[in-house]
């Protein structure tokens, strides 16, 4: 994989859509229909990215008390759902995550 | 002048508090993406010339996972898609800003900065929003750039910090940035159907799971939007 074509095709990907409407205004409309549906893309592919790794890390499936990743995983979802905000629930999840793995 | 330069200034000084709080990001991304085999320049660049966190930090996940190029690009497309919205927002306001400088603010348009813009936008409308949002997207951007630069660095210093579990580091901020939202059934079931096709389609190769799980996550919720809508429609 060539950096250059790594970047390049990412670049396009965003500017794309930010340049969207600000350069070619005049041309384009929103389909609300899409608005509607990208509000549920960030919990979409955040979650289809966590699942297959916090289950199984090394590629094998380990639901256990055992696996670190799925342990902390669980720890940050928790204290981020429980107090709302985001470096707290990542200070204690890591902390878990390295006790865990070096006690 | 002085209002332009005001402006600048303001838009920069109240773009701090996020600048501060993408610190730890920046870093981390940094790290990741020299522990993931990008080297320090790469990493660096990809911050100069995509600048997008959530998507630079996802495409870090990828390419250690062996995903192929298209699905990298099409992943980035994906998860950036909600730029369009911010653009679309700040565009009725940008009509006499000239072409080059509309150009350079989409460039810079993140979450962050269009949090930014759109609350002046609110507060004060149209008054130097160019200026302000110079402010805020050049100052956004150095921020970006330093700490990733950081990152990379302290990456390249540490090669061990690979096998430290920072691929947890990344899972971990995923997890405590969708938490929250959980507390409605929709993103549940939208959490639910990526989780579960992202689990079964994991085997496929280029990381293919991952696309067909977010859009069966999307599908899911626009299923459950329906469902509501025609509920209180029947109510």
């Amino acid at each position: 994989m060539t950096i250059a074509a790594l970047l390049a095709g990412m670049f396009l990907a965003t500017y794309l859509t930010r340049a969207s409407f600000l350069v070619f205004g005049h041309r384009l409309r929103f389909p609300p229909a899409l608005k509607a549906a990208l509000h549920h893309v960030p919990v979409a592919v955040l979650t289809a990215i966590i699942v297959p790794e916090a289950l199984a890390p090394g590629g094998q499936l380990d639901v256990s008390l055992g696996n670190p990743w799925l342990v902390g995983t669980v720890v940050a979802a928790v204290v981020a759902r429980l107090s709302g905000h985001l470096l707290l629930s990542l200070a204690v999840s890591f902390a878990a995550f390295g006790l865990m793995r070096w006690w | 002048m002085t209002t332009v330069r005001h402006a600048l200034y303001a838009g920069a000084r109240d773009a701090l508090p996020l600048m501060i709080g993408t610190l730890p990001f920046g870093v981390i991304y940094g790290t990741t993406a020299v522990a993931a085999g990008l080297s320090p320049l790469a990493a660096l660049a990809m911050s100069v010339i995509v600048f997008a966190g959530s998507a630079q930090f996802i495409a870090v996940s990828l390419i250690s996972g062996g995903a192929a190029l298209p699905v990298i690009w099409l992943t980035t497309f994906v998860v950036n898609l909600r730029h369009a919205l911010y653009s679309a927002t700040v565009h009725p306001a940008a009509h006499g800003w000239g072409l080059r400088w509309r150009a350079l603010v989409a460039f810079w348009l993140t979450d962050e900065v269009f949090a930014v813009i759109e609350k002046r936008l609110m507060e004060r409308g149209n008054d130097a929003l160019l200026p302000y949002a110079l402010g805020a997207g050049g100052g956004f951007y150095l921020n970006w750039l330093t700490w990733t630069a950081i990152g990379a660095w302290l990456g390249q210093q540490f090669p061990d910090l690979a096998g430290w579990g920072l691929d947890f580091a990344m899972i971990a901020t995923f997890a405590a940035m969708i938490a929250p939202q959980l507390r409605a059934p929709t993103p549940v079931v939208v959490a639910l159907a990526a989780g579960t096709t992202a689990w079964l389609a994991r085997g496929l190769p280029f990381k293919l799971g991952l696309i067909l799980a977010a859009f069966a996550g999307v599908a899911a919720g626009v299923w459950m939007d329906h469902r509501r809508k025609a509920r209180e429609a029947a109510a």
